[in-house]
């Protein structure tokens, strides 16, 4: 049987803890053709040797940078091609799945750990766009919507 | 980076009144500017770790970010949550992180600026305890069940 070609994946999220739960699940990851994607210009240190995209944050205070957003999102998604996207969040990143859903790309929006109370705001509306939404707390979890399968602590 | 004055504004005024401990303050886009500790807006992802590695003591937001920098360089970190109240995030989640995970060895909460500096006082003169090492994996749970998730995108 031929060797299978290692699967496009786009694993992306925004800085501070978004990033750095993200590298702690990169081992699951680690037999694809990965490409990641952050705010920062210097997060490329953290995955030497890998393909690492910077995009221009959002947040509820600067909306009017959504625009700008959305472009990046889809100029990453079309040139990455995903078929697979995994993603800690935050908002950009919410729409880089959005998009890279309707391109055929396989989601999986894993919610901060930070959301010990109930799902972030970008996690609820992720549950109608990724094929899985995971939390972190058992507690959050109801069944497989979202589902809990551990934690990165 | 989104500013966190009140914390910046404690940190800058503990730094006055102890000029003989260097204070290095990461003030991210606030318009407060630290008077008397060191600072800058924003470091890269290598020195933020270095400084943190080198610390006697880390205070910083609730952010996992910051608790997770914490935890893997074996640092104390005392932590004050940003309130959606007073502007300072869109949500009251660092409130949660802090009751949820501030419970661990190493990490402590403050309440407010008040308990902030009382806590940064009893810490120095009595010794933090240090976060439990941790493997620089997430839960060999998660991990497997994320390969799986990705092995799923074969079949379609």
């Amino acid at each position: 049987m031929p060797a299978q070609k290692p699967i496009r994946l786009l694993a992306i999220a925004s800085g501070g803890g978004h990033w750095v739960q993200l590298l702690r699940m990169r081992s699951a990851w680690d037999d694809c053709d990965v490409t990641y994607a952050s705010v920062h210009a210097s997060s490329a240190d953290d995955v030497p040797g890998k393909r690492y995209v910077n995009f221009v944050d959002v947040s509820r205070r600067s909306l009017w940078r959504v625009p700008i957003v959305v472009a990046q999102m889809l100029w990453l998604v079309l040139r990455v091609r995903p078929q697979v996207i995994v993603t800690t969040g935050a908002m950009p990143p919410l729409l880089a799945l959005v998009l890279g859903r309707l391109i055929g790309a396989r989601t999986l929006w894993i919610d901060s750990i930070a959301n010990s109370e109930r799902l972030s705001g970008s996690g609820e509306i992720a549950r109608r766009f990724a094929h899985q939404v995971i939390t972190q707390w058992p507690g959050l979890s109801h069944g497989e919507d979202p589902a809990y399968w551990g934690s990165v602590l | 980076m989104l500013p966190f004055e009140r914390l910046v504004q404690a940190m800058d005024n503990w730094a006055a009144a102890h000029p003989d401990v260097p204070v290095t303050i990461q003030y991210g886009s606030g318009v407060y500017k630290p008077r008397h500790a060191q600072g800058f807006v924003m470091t890269t992802a290598a020195q933020y770790r270095q400084l943190v590695a080198e610390a006697q003591l880390f205070v910083a937001h609730a952010g996992m970010g910051s608790i997770i920098t914490a935890i893997e360089a074996g640092k104390p970190l005392l932590m004050l949550a940003r309130l959606q109240a007073l502007g300072e995030h869109n949500t009251d989640h660092q409130v949660w992180t802090s009751q949820s995970i501030g419970s661990r060895p190493g990490l402590y909460v403050a309440t407010d600026e008040h308990d902030l500096v009382a806590t940064i006082d009893r810490l120095l003169a009595s010794g933090a305890a240090v976060p439990a090492p941790i493997s620089p994996t997430a839960s060999p749970e998660l991990i497997g069940n994320i390969r799986k998730f990705i092995a799923g995108s074969r079949k379609h």
